[in-house]
């Protein structure tokens, strides 16, 4: 122990290229953390775990970006949502007209298309939806009426390409094609070369129309989707959801667990150690043999039952963490006391009649940040990884997804025998990359707290 | 530290006592009414719904007294009834789990999962600390080097990740990609085959590698700072003044000096292993007493629980006490005072 000040910490935890890497890392991670709370709305987040929220985007699809390391391109998946609306009147008949324009230039034809629309409508209108594709050929997909309605009515409804109608239609336009298409899916034939069963690329436009006797009739919102296999920057899981989000909104998430345990636990321990030994005799006994009783048990195992009988919120969870993290720092802090107990300064205040918090507080607790900061640099990783454990088993509050969770339902929908390796990879990487920022800087921390290790 | 024992169990059971009982009661309920539908002349013999309703609720009744359930679990003599059972290792029945045997005896299925534990992360603790203590040694004689760089920084680098995430990337590039090891650890042949120990022992090669992997930096890290500290010290200097070579010297006297700290982290990290790791378990689907534990949880079979619990205690206790006594045995220092 040495009589390091606060400032001096500051100035050689700068000097020290492990601990620029580790607080290098750390403002990384707090940048992408305000990042993600404020690109990312709260709502989004909590829609994690909800399913129908996420039916828009692919299943277990491999990040966009792979494409730029492959010859063959992996169909991306395409969430349209702009199209150039158009309204029109021929006599008694109002035409409103949605067009998407889309590049196609995949290796591999789309797993399916849907349209999405939301439609606000009187009486009976009629819906019909063609693609122009790049050879000029127009196809015609679909054209149905909307149920009937006598007064207004906002509809929602998904044509899929797996339709019957569109079956029917296409087939009935087979003619146009060169090679038997009967048994191919929709999107097979669309994307298919006239000639050949080969993909066409270029540029496809899909105009949606609907025709209705009323003026108010119109498409509000609508969206077409092209069902790839490759989509964002990290990739869909098993059950659709953008693991972006869920890498992303795991930072903070991850950083105030850790943190607030270490701390936590660190000041807990703190206090209890310098007070045990500052007391000395039968108190110290008594509470160094609780501190040894919380040390002998289990803690995992422990965790793991105080998960399932008490309640697995994050809060509690911390709680729980806290409970096993600070015995460590007891015991060290304890006879760190028990030292500075019998130095000068500390006995002349005693006799000067100070009340013990007092010295405690203004005489011992000063003595010992630098070993405190140390150590609660040193805890973070261990109470990252450790709640990453617990929502690796399943025992992690569902309404916060962290990296551990990701991770667990990676594993029970084996993503490492099925090779999806996007889905295992980034979120281990994350943790790891988090514990490694702490454990640099509490490393340099601990060579300047111990200059011993310096010499090394 | 029979105190910190009783301490511990007392823990156990206060935690799950309360669900213990209800799940107790709900199986007498259970019970009673399969026995009367299994007995269709009781539902006979009564002359309306009411009367035969009664007569149900005093057989619930009559029986959740006779086994105690009418006091609360924290009851004194319940509690002490309970703990007199787990010390005689009498943990009962297992409420869902059974060993691979068919029994549902808790000790019975603790016995079985047990071997399997100390075959995988005893066999892999031993490895690390060997791999741990040689590398130590050498990178603490060449303080500075490039093996001793290497080594420190692998052993941050390896102690940051967690192993079972480390087990999953290994089930990805070697059961998938590269198919040379099984993904799940468990054979699938029947522990009666004569062929079942070596297909255990390949089914256990990856879960090994990984759990050797990630161990043995921190080992060798641990074992260099130790060795360090005393390679500083006089008494070595005066053996290289004298002309003693190097490695006479580390393996001679540097080391028998770093002993007590190693022995005692070998002790303890040795029991520390016979709980197996939960996490690392679940993800190779290895059929020890880490899986059992998770198993036990999840389904929230109590008995089980508390069992596994204690006798992992038991384990920890023994060796914090056994790294004691070796501590004092190789550092005499520490029994005179």
């Amino acid at each position: 122990m040495s009589n390091v000040t606060t400032n001096e910490i500051k100035r050689e935890l700068l000097r020290s290229k492990l601990g620029i890497a580790g607080i290098g890392i750390l403002v990384i991670l707090v940048l992408i953390s305000i990042i993600a709370i404020i690109i990312i709305p709260l709502d989004t987040f909590k829609e994690w775990n909800n399913p129908s929220s996420w039916l828009t985007y692919p299943k277990t699809s491999v990040p966009a970006w792979v494409n730029n390391f492959q010859s063959e391109k992996i169909p991306e998946h395409k969430i349209l949502e702009e199209a150039t609306a158009d309204n029109q009147i021929v006599g008694d008949l109002h035409i409103h007209t949605k067009q998407f324009k889309f590049n196609y230039s995949f290796d591999d034809y789309p797993n399916d298309f849907i349209y999405e629309f939301t439609a606000n409508y009187f009486g009976s209108p009629l819906i019909e939806i063609t693609a122009i594709r790049p050879d000029g050929l127009s196809l015609d997909l679909i054209s149905s009426s909307l149920p009937y309605s006598e007064s207004l009515v906002t509809h929602n409804e998904r044509i899929f390409s797996t339709d019957e109608a569109v079956k029917k239609n296409l087939s009935l336009q087979s003619q146009k094609f060169n090679f038997d298409s009967t048994h191919l899916s929709a999107e097979d034939i669309v994307f298919s070369n006239q000639m050949n069963h080969e993909i066409l690329k270029g540029e496809y436009i899909v105009v949606v129309r609907m025709f209705s006797t009323n003026p108010e009739s119109e498409i509000k919102s609508s969206s077409l989707i092209i069902g790839g296999k490759a989509f964002g920057i990290m990739g869909t899981d098993e059950l659709r959801r953008d693991l972006a989000i869920g890498l992303l909104w795991g930072t903070p998430l991850a950083l105030f667990i850790g943190v607030v345990v270490a701390i936590g636990s660190v000041v807990m321990g703190l206090l209890y150690g310098i007070y045990a030994g500052y007391k000395g005799k039968f108190v110290d006994e008594s509470m160094m043999r609780f501190n040894d009783v919380i040390y002998a048990l289990p803690a995992l195992p422990f965790l793991i039952i105080l998960a399932v009988t008490i309640s697995n919120s994050i809060f509690l969870m911390i709680g729980f963490l806290m409970i096993f993290g600070w015995v460590g720092v007891a015991k060290v802090s304890r006879s760190m006391a028990l030292q500075i107990k019998t130095k000068g300064y500390v006995e002349a205040s005693k006799m000067m009649g100070q009340k013990n918090s007092k010295i405690i507080l203004k005489h011992i607790v000063p003595q010992l940040l630098p070993y405190a900061f140390a150590s609660i640099a040193i805890s973070v990783p261990a109470a990252i990884t450790t709640e990453a454990g617990l929502s690796f088993l399943g025992l992690g509050d569902p309404s916060f997804p962290t990296w551990g969770q990701i991770l667990h339902d990676a594993n029970t929908f084996g993503a490492a025998s099925r090779g999806l390796w996007w889905w295992i990879m980034p979120p281990g990487i994350m943790i790891a990359i988090t514990g490694l920022a702490f454990v640099f800087i509490g490393n340099a921390l601990d060579a300047i707290v111990n200059p011993k290790l310096k010499k090394q | 530290m029979f105190g910190v024992l009783m301490a511990t169990l007392l823990l156990t059971v206060a935690l799950v006592g309360s669900n213990m009982d209800t799940i107790l009661t709900q199986g007498v309920v259970f019970q009673v009414r399969a026995e009367i539908t299994e007995n269709p002349e009781i539902v006979k013999s009564f002359a309306n719904a009411e009367e035969f309703e009664k007569f149900v609720q005093d057989q619930i009744q009559q029986r959740i007294k006779t086994l105690g359930l009418d006091e609360p679990w924290y009851a004194p003599q319940r509690i002490g009834l309970t703990m007199f059972k787990i010390l005689t290792l009498d943990f009962g029945h297992a409420t869902f789990l059974t060993s691979d045997s068919g029994s549902s005896d808790v000790k019975d299925i603790i016995l079985e999962k047990l071997p399997r534990t100390i075959l995988l992360f005893t066999t892999a603790t031993i490895i690390i600390s060997i791999i741990g203590i040689f590398l130590g040694a050498i990178s603490s004689s060449k303080v500075g080097s490039k093996i001793d760089r290497l080594t420190s920084s692998f052993a941050i680098v390896s102690s940051s990740f967690p192993v079972w995430w480390i087990g999953m990337l290994m089930i990805f590039l070697f059961a998938f990609v590269y198919q040379i090891f099984p993904a799940r650890a468990t054979p699938s042949i029947s522990p009666t085959d004569p062929g079942y120990f070596a297909a255990l022992l390949y089914h256990m090669a990856l879960p090994l590698i990984t759990i050797v992997l990630i161990g043995f930096g921190s080992w060798a890290y641990l074992v260099r700072n130790f060795m360090v500290g005393i390679m500083q010290e006089d008494f070595i200097s005066a053996k290289r003044t004298m002309g003693i070579n190097q490695k006479r010297i580390i393996y001679r006297h540097a080391l028998k000096n770093a002993a007590p700290p190693i022995v005692t982290i070998l002790a303890l990290s040795l029991s520390g292993s016979l709980g197996g790791a939960i996490i690392t378990e679940a993800v190779f689907d290895w059929p020890g007493m880490g899986r059992l534990y998770f198993e036990a949880i999840t389904v929230m079979d109590l008995p089980v629980i508390i069992g596994a619990t204690y006798v992992l205690t038991v384990f920890f206790l023994i060796s914090i006490f056994v790294a004691d006594v070796l501590y004092g045995y190789f550092d005499p220092r520490v029994r005179t005072s």
